[in-house]
């Protein structure tokens, strides 16, 4: 737990959107904003369709909340808390995650 | 049951119909054992609409009568039997069938027929009525062995019957007793200019000819001789010369008849009978018969209001008119002659354009009594309104038909009428009648036509329907936010011009311009889509690849799984043999599920995303092009095997629609576009359900807009038709660019169709005629678009950087193990949940 681990380069991160990376048998959909320099880490799994795609969404905000919106049926989730927007009983997890240097770090047991 | 009375309704038709329909949505509906005879061999059909038979719509289509109608009400039709006899005293109908029914209360709706003029030889083969179906259908068949076809009358129904043997390529003649077109309504001025508008649709006008005898012709199968001593050669003659209310069962039992023909009724429609009643075209009122559905409908109401002991009165009925002729517009309303007492008249005549208005007012300058409008009849809606709700005409009535030349619009405001006006005279809507229904939460044009009818009939009132739903739901206050999203206070619209005025290439620069925020979903796609539409670059450049949904993205379609499916181009659902088995071994070589589609063609399914690149390397190397099936964008010119091989095949629809898909892949839209081509009407390819759709008819090609199938099925409107494929492919052209460039994000062209104010007509002024004086601008853009065509695939393929996302883990090579298929009937399927969590177990 809680321990910083390498991914990628930041060249393999896909501005104004998104990658799976495979973490510790956990899949992280990793998004990159290089306007604000921001990364966001959550689970690659949608609870909705039940499969794991949320890397390949298309991300933005709303109301200022960085969020990605499902391929599959839409939802939007927060890229911040993992929190479904449109149905507030659905969450998936989001993990820490951040750039040094030219390589991006995910860490499972930070938020 | 012992307590209901017996109602008898003789005749089918349009009029009879509508009483039924109206009886059966009244109170006293329970009151009746209805039974109605109908001599045709068909339920009442529309036949206002007749004329559109040839242009492909089916009996089906024009029917009016409800699936299971009759069943669902208990309403007994004899189908095929004509009533021959009623017996007052008896109070019985017989008909030729033998059947005999006792009634308490009889309804006459047996129309009309078509007068034949007198001549010697009016009934020799291929002399025809144009009334009904099988009129039609009689029709048909003779101009297929014809080459010159004749029109006696030069009436409405005159010139819509000339255009239909126009269109059914037949040399064409209108022969106009009087000395003008269309007596009844126009003046000379009107009359001569609708003279070449017509002789423009290649019709020959004659007039002033009283046809003497028909004889055998030198050239044709008939001689027409006129009493000037001139003749007329001609294959086939249809009479359209007038109508002649069917009374003849009336008169047999002893009820009053009109001088000039037709049942007498008093203002509750009731005949000389105090149980039978008349209405439609076969009663007179006033010593006034009628030859339009309107008032037949008013009568129809006034009978279901009297039978349930209403007070309401038939007051005679509006007979202006509107003629359906594409590319010609004339209409007529009230007194057109100027007829009454101190009438003033305000004429407008503009040779240049080929115009001529005129209006007739009251002595006081201050009510509209009648019009005439020939080549350009878009101010009907508006005079109309003045003249049947008597609303005070502007100081300088005038400017009713005069160009506009300042900014000033002299129409008049939807909100100006009252809420009594009458909108639609067809179905009787008034202006409250639309305006409860939009309280009751019908705020669409299409929930207003389902809930009210209003403008489902001849479809003059649409427009004004239109302005009035505009109008209250801008009143109430609706806030019509017609703002794309939070991050965009533009419709599409707005942005498609700004992107295309100060030439915008990315969404980042749109966004720093005009929008804040960071985006999402929807302004992404739909700006996505209007760059890809206007600028056709790649979609998965750096700028562009964030804005795509997750099928553009991968140039594939998702599936319910995560895994994605494959469909190669297959031009006009065209493929080789050795085509067929590239596919077929790169679905055995990946294990795919393979399915033909919808669309002709064929689909690969369960390809994993990292599939996707060697799949698309072999199907290149085999010849093969991305099919945009993930795109919102062109999919497939569907066609039937037409003139090569079908042995009623009137053209080669395979080789059009390759031409057409080749011409159109890859053009980037609000909606997926689908075509089709049908090598003759019998329509195999189903052309008439699709966005564009085209027909080969003899002349040429018939070409159809704004079809749908999907969710909300829309039968295309007919746009041209006998068009070469030079014209059809500029119409394409324009069609489709100014869909491109004006419908609102992820709208099929049949909904945009709907919403478009002014509908076909004004998209055909668009097309046709230039109207905006933008065709120039659609054509340069769609060969900018066909210009810049690239296979996806192919240039995807090119690039080690794209290719780099196409794995489902940044950091591994592994695939996703929460993708599992089970086989069914010899192939693949996703693992159903209990499936795929039992394959999981297993594994761990
Ligand atoms: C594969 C196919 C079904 C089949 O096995 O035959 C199909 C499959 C899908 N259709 Fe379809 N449609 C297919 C022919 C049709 C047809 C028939 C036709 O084209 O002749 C129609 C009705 C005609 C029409 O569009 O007017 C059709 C009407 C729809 C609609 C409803 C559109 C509407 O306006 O109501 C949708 C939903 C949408 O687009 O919003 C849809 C959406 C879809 C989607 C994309 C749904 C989705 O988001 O997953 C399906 C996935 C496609 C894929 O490849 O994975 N599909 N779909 C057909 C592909 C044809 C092709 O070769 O490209
Ligand atoms: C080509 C064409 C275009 C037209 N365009 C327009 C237009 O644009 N606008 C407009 O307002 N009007 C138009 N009309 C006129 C409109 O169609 C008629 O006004 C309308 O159909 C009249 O309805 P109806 O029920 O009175 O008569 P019909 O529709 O003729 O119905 C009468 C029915 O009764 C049947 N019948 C007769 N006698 C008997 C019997 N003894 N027993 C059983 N059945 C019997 C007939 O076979 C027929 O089916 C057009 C007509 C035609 C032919
Ligand atoms: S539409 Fe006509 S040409 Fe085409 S296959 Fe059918 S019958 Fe043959
Ligand atoms: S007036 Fe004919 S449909 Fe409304």
């Amino acid at each position: 737990m809680s321990q910083w681990v390498d991914v990628c380069s930041v060249d393999d991160l896909i501005p104004h959107s998104g990658v799976c990376a495979l973490v510790e048998e956990t899949q992280v959909a990793i998004f990159y904003m290089p306007e604000d320099k921001a990364v966001f880490a959550i689970n690659n799994f949608d609870p909705f369709s039940l499969i794991n795609i949320l890397s390949r969404g298309l991300i933005g905000d709303i109301q200022g909340e960085p969020m990605v919106s499902s391929p599959i049926y839409k939802q939007r989730f927060s890229l911040k808390t993992g929190v479904c927007m449109d149905d507030e009983t659905v969450k998936v997890d989001s993990y820490g995650v951040r750039i040094e240097g030219d390589r991006v770090e995910v860490n499972l047991g930070a938020v | 049951m012992s307590n209901k009375q017996t109602l008898v309704v003789i005749g089918n038709g349009m009029v009879g119909q509508n009483f039924l329909v109206s009886l059966m949505a009244s109170e006293i509906k329970d009151n009746y054992n209805v039974v109605t005879f109908c001599e045709e061999e068909l339920p009442a059909y529309d036949r206002v609409h007749l004329s559109e038979y040839f242009s492909g719509k089916s009996a089906d289509d024009l029917s009016l009568v409800e699936e299971g109608f009759f069943e669902t009400n208990n309403i007994t039709i004899h189908m095929g039997d004509k009533a021959s006899s009623i017996d007052r005293a008896a109070k019985t109908v017989t008909s030729e069938k033998g059947v005999e029914i006792a009634y308490d209360k009889l309804v006459l709706a047996t129309g009309s027929t078509a007068f034949i003029p007198p001549i010697p030889g009016n009934d020799r083969e291929g002399c025809i009525a144009y009334r009904t179906i099988d009129d039609l259908d009689e029709m048909m068949a003779t101009a297929k062995t014809s080459k010159v076809g004749a029109v006696v009358g030069g009436g409405l129904l005159g010139l819509e019957a000339a255009k239909a043997l126009r269109d059914l390529n037949l040399e064409t003649h209108v022969v106009q007793f009087a000395p003008r077109l269309m007596e009844a309504q126009l003046d000379d001025g009107g009359a001569l200019l609708l003279k070449q508008k017509i002789e423009d649709l290649g019709v020959g006008v004659l007039t002033s000819k009283n046809t003497t005898q028909i004889v055998d012709g030198d050239t044709c199968k008939h001689k027409m001789v006129f009493a000037d001593g001139t003749e007329l050669e001609t294959d086939m003659i249809l009479y359209s010369a007038g109508i002649r209310p069917r009374y003849e069962i009336a008169d047999a039992c002893g009820l009053d008849i009109a001088d000039r023909g037709g049942v007498v009724i008093n203002d509750q429609c009731l005949t000389s009978d105090e149980d039978i009643y008349a209405i439609g075209e076969c009663a007179s009122w006033n010593n006034q018969t009628f030859g339009l559905v309107a008032p037949g409908y008013a009568m129809a109401r006034t009978v279901v209001d009297h039978l349930a002991g209403g007070q309401d009165e038939f007051t005679g009925a509006d007979m202006s008119t509107k003629l359906k002729l594409n590319g010609v517009d004339v209409a007529s309303i009230g007194d057109a002659h100027g007829t009454t007492a101190g009438s003033l008249v305000y004429t407008y005549q503009n040779g240049v354009d080929g115009v001529y208005k005129r209006i007739v007012v009251s002595e006081d300058n201050k009510y509209l009594l009648g019009a005439v409008l020939v080549g350009d009849a878009s101010g009907y809606p508006t005079l109309h309104q003045y003249y049947s709700n008597e609303i005070e005409l502007p100081s300088n009535p005038d400017s009713l038909i005069l160009p506009a030349r300042s900014d000033e619009s002299v129409g008049l405001g939807p909100d100006a009428l009252p809420a009594s006006a009458q909108v639609c005279s067809c179905f009787d809507v008034t202006k409250g009648d639309i305006c409860t229904s939009i309280e009751g939460g019908c705020t669409t044009i299409g929930a207003l036509k389902d809930d009210t009818k209003a403008a489902t009939g001849c479809g003059g009132c649409a427009a004004l329907v239109k302005s009035v739903l505009d109008c209250e739901l801008e009143k109430a206050g609706f806030e019509v936010n017609t703002d794309i999203c939070e991050h965009f206070a533009y419709t599409r619209q707005d942005l498609y011009n700004l992107i295309m005025v100060e030439e915008i290439k990315t969404f980042g620069e749109l966004l720093e311009k005009h929008g804040s925020g960071k985006g999402c979903e929807i302004c992404k796609q739909a700006i996505g889509s209007i760059l890809a539409s206007y600028w056709n670059d790649y979609v998965l450049d750096d700028d562009h690849v964030s804005l795509q949904d997750t099928n553009d993205t991968f140039l594939a379609n998702t599936q319910k799984d995560g895994t994605y499916s494959v469909v190669p181009r297959m031009t006009g659902g065209e493929v080789t043999p050795d085509g067929l088995i590239a596919v077929g071994n790169v679905a055995k070589k990946y294990g795919l599920y393979t399915k033909i589609t919808g669309g002709q063609r064929v689909d690969l399914f369960g390809a994993r995303v990292d599939q996707l690149p060697p799949i698309w390397q072999e199907l290149i190397d085999a010849g093969f092009e991305s099919g945009h099936a993930y795109g919102k964008s062109l999919r497939t010119v569907k066609s039937c095997v037409g003139s090569t091989w079908c042995r009623f095949g009137v053209d080669d629809s395979v080789g059009l629609a390759v031409e057409l898909e080749n011409r159109y892949k890859g053009l980037r839209a609000p909606h997926k576009i689908k075509f089709a081509v049908s090598g003759c009407t019998r329509e195999c390819a189903e052309a008439q359900s699709k966005d564009i759709g085209v027909i080969a008819v003899e002349g040429g090609w018939n070409l159809y807009v704004c079809g749908n199938g999907g969710m909300k099925p829309r039968h295309g409107d007919l746009f041209a038709t006998n068009l070469d494929k030079e014209t059809l492919i500029k119409y394409i052209d324009r069609v489709l660019t100014f869909y491109v460039r004006t419908a609102d994000r992820l709208q099929r062209t049949s909904v945009w169709m709907e919403n478009m104010e002014g509908g076909l007509d004004y998209l055909k002024s668009v097309v046709i005629d230039d109207k905006l004086q933008i065709n120039d601008q659609l054509e340069a853009h769609m060969q900018h678009v066909v210009d810049t065509y690239q296979c996806e695939w192919t240039t995807t393929m090119a690039d080690e950087n794209k290719l780099k996302r196409f794995r489902h883990f940044v950091n591994s090579d592994k695939t996703d193990e929460n993708i599992i298929f089970v086989e069914e009937r010899g192939q693949i399927r996703p693992a159903n949940i209990e499936e795929r969590a039992l394959a999981l177990a297993e594994e761990a």
